[in-house]
């Protein structure tokens, strides 16, 4: 239903990461799970059932819809985003809007070589857009690209 | 241009020292008052001692490592910060989009001989670049290169564009004279103020001489001495509470009058070269110059009552970075005659006739009418049989009024788009409209919800900077029809550009 022609797709790192950090979730809630089922006497599995189910909905399916839906594009000097498994938002940012451009890494994605690409509008709605989930190299290119842009066509 | 300047540069050793110090200025008194608490037990403080001074320690070799990991660098087209120990944050400005370079000098960097530059760009949320701490003459260095860049990059004899004749800017493009600021503060009708001292005097009607609810006394004040009229009782009767309605209504009225009169007495706004120049004002008077090409976009609104005797207000909002406040009164109490010649000097126009207006489809404002219901009717029935008496009517009346709030909204409630321009019209006790060019905008989003993907509607909320611009409710292919059509007319333009009205306003 969306238009999601002529959209990138992010680098599947982003879909690993999403799941270690859900896994670390997932790990915690296991833990408490298991002390749940040990404490409270019936059935094994009463606690660890459900909580399972939760865990392959966090851990397999969430990061999956999450990575599925999203997806970006350059194409005519602008920067496209699309993004969100039930709120579906769908953001471009001519590269003539464009303020300031940030490379982001955290901790995590500078283990995974990802980076967050975020251009900074002067609208006060979507005063910075985030694209996470792009290689690094990948994410300095496209600084790139639209750094060049901006006030190229002028002349 | 020469060659890559590319390389990356610390900023001064010494910032290492003033944050050095000024985190031992922050650590004395926590310390200090930690020693005069625990000076009992000092014997027991000593199994802390290594490890505050290990904190201690720690936090500096933290900062002292941070700044080994902060760089800049001047390139060709940007400056480049690069900082961060276990996160990396790459920020690049370009030169183009460097409105403002300030240099800032407190106490203890100043002690030091160092200043923090920062760099302001147009961006909506504040976030700029800022460097600390830069020896003076870097500073200097930096604020010279970046002008270099920009005037290098732009064309000379930008912003001073004369636009019009200095016989046109003698005349007032609008102005309010005595009688219609009164007219103005009639319409300002202070309802809060007759709420208050109405609730006020019943507080404290001890300290009226008389009690203003009691009729009785009313009757006795109308009659006079002689009484003669107190045989009349219920005219008399009636005649008091018109009396305590009528003393509100006055007391209501003379606070609109009052205030307005203060804010927007001798009201005269001028077409000056350097664009809106606006005086108004009884006791303090301000000057406000607004420049016509950081205009984003108008805003007309009037009122419930005023709207039937043809009045109107017109707000520019414009450029968040003019003076802390983005939204100006251009003309705050007009005719739409009077409003037109200053909607044109602004570069707008108004929405003419041949333009198509479209509603939000019909669904969207059901689904909302649905979903309110879904709520508030189980709610409703509920409290019938569970609260004792009439609190059942909260909810159903929140209700009705939710159900009614939409139907107005969907009966009255436009949006248009012609070849320069986007409009939407909104409300309908106070209906306002929002002018918006569609080469000043930033970005185009559509946005959809989980039922609005199912009943194909989807909201437009359009980057507006300074103020707030969306559309809901319009079916898929409408609003990408829109987001097309904006973004192309967008893309002719560049931001700088706009900002030093190169580009006549479309």
């Amino acid at each position: 239903m969306e238009d999601t022609t002529g959209l990138t797709e992010l680098d599947p790192r982003y879909k690993t990461m999403m799941r270690f950090v859900a896994a670390i979730f997932a790990v915690v809630l296991l833990a408490g799970a298991s002390i749940a089922e040990f404490m409270i006497p019936g059935w094994t599995g009463v606690v660890w059932g459900p909580v399972l189910l939760v865990v392959l909905y966090l851990v397999v399916w969430l990061p999956m819809r999450r990575y599925a839906t999203r997806g970006y594009s350059l194409a005519e000097e602008r920067l496209r985003v699309v993004r969100g498994v039930l709120f579906r938002s769908d953001t471009v940012v001519p590269f003539g809007r464009v303020q300031h451009i940030d490379v982001d890494q955290g901790p995590l994605e500078r283990a995974f070589h990802l980076a967050t690409l975020t251009v900074h509008t002067a609208g006060s709605h979507n005063s910075s857009v985030s694209l996470p989930g792009l290689a690094h190299e990948d994410a300095m290119a496209m600084r790139e690209q639209i750094r060049a842009a901006i006030r190229r066509d002028t002349q | 241009m020469t060659g890559d300047l590319r390389e990356p540069k610390r900023t001064d050793p010494r910032t290492f020292l003033v944050e050095a110090v000024s985190y031992i200025i922050r650590f004395i008194p926590a310390a200090a008052a930690l020693f005069v608490v625990m000076r009992d037990e000092l014997d027991r403080l000593s199994f802390a001692l290594p490890i505050f001074g290990l904190l201690f320690v720690g936090n500096l070799v933290a900062q002292y490592l941070q700044w080994t990991r902060l760089t800049y660098a001047t390139g060709d087209a940007d400056i480049r910060v690069e900082k961060g120990l276990l996160s990396r944050a790459a920020r690049s400005v370009p030169y183009e989009r460097i409105q403002d370079v300030s240099i800032e000098q407190k106490l203890l960097p100043r002690l030091f001989g160092l200043v923090a530059v920062k760099f302001e760009t147009g961006a909506g949320g504040k976030e700029d670049l800022s460097l600390a701490y830069l020896s003076e003459a870097e500073g200097e260095r930096l604020r010279e290169v970046v002008k270099e860049r920009r005037d290098e990059d732009a064309p000379q004899a930008l912003s001073e564009v004369p636009q019009t004749d200095p016989e046109q800017s003698s005349a007032p493009l609008f102005q309010m004279g005595p009688k219609r600021v009164l007219t103005f503060g009639l319409f300002e009708f202070s309802m809060a103020v007759v709420a208050v001292i109405g609730g006020l005097a019943q507080q404290f009607e001890f300290l009226l001489p008389f009690d203003i609810w009691d009729l009785d006394l009313w009757q006795e004040r109308l009659a006079g001495p002689g009484q003669q009229l107190a045989g009349l009782g219920p005219l008399a009767q009636a005649i008091g509470v018109m009396i305590g309605v009528a003393s509100l209504a006055v007391l209501g009225f003379a606070t609109g009058i009052v205030r307005t009169a203060l804010r927007e007495w001798d009201f005269r706004l001028d077409r000056t070269p350097k664009g809106f120049r606006r005086r108004r004002g009884l006791l303090t008077r301000t000057d406000l110059v607004m420049p016509v090409h950081r205009v984003q976009a108008l805003r007309l609104e009037t009122g419930f009552l005023r709207r039937l005797f043809g009045w109107h207000g017109l707000k520019v909002i414009s450029l968040a970075s003019d003076s802390g406040a983005a939204n100006h009164e251009a003309a705050p109490f007009a005719q739409m005659d009077e409003i037109a010649p200053i909607v044109a000097e602004t570069g707008f126009a108004l929405p003419g006739s041949d333009i198509t207006w479209h509603r939000a489809m019909d669904r969207y404002r059901l689904d909302k009418m649905i979903l309110a219901s879904l709520v508030l009717l189980p709610v409703t029935i509920a409290a019938i049989f569970i609260t004792p008496s009439w609190q059942w009517l909260i909810p159903a009346i929140a209700l009705a009024w939710i159900i009614a709030h939409h139907w107005w909204r969907w009966r009255h409630d436009r949006h248009a788009l012609d070849k320069t321009q986007l409009y939407s019209r909104h409300g309908w006790f106070a209906p306002s409209l929002a002018i918006g060019s569609r080469t000043k905008l930033q970005s185009v989003e559509i946005l959809q919800g989980p039922i609005a993907r199912r009943r194909g509607y989807a909201s437009l909320l359009l980057g507006l900077a300074g103020g707030k611009l969306r559309v809901h409710g319009m079916p898929l292919e409408e609003a990408n029809k829109w987001r097309s059509a904006i973004l192309e007319s967008i893309g002719k333009t560049d931001f700088s550009d706009l900002l030093e009205a190169r580009v006549e306003p479309a």
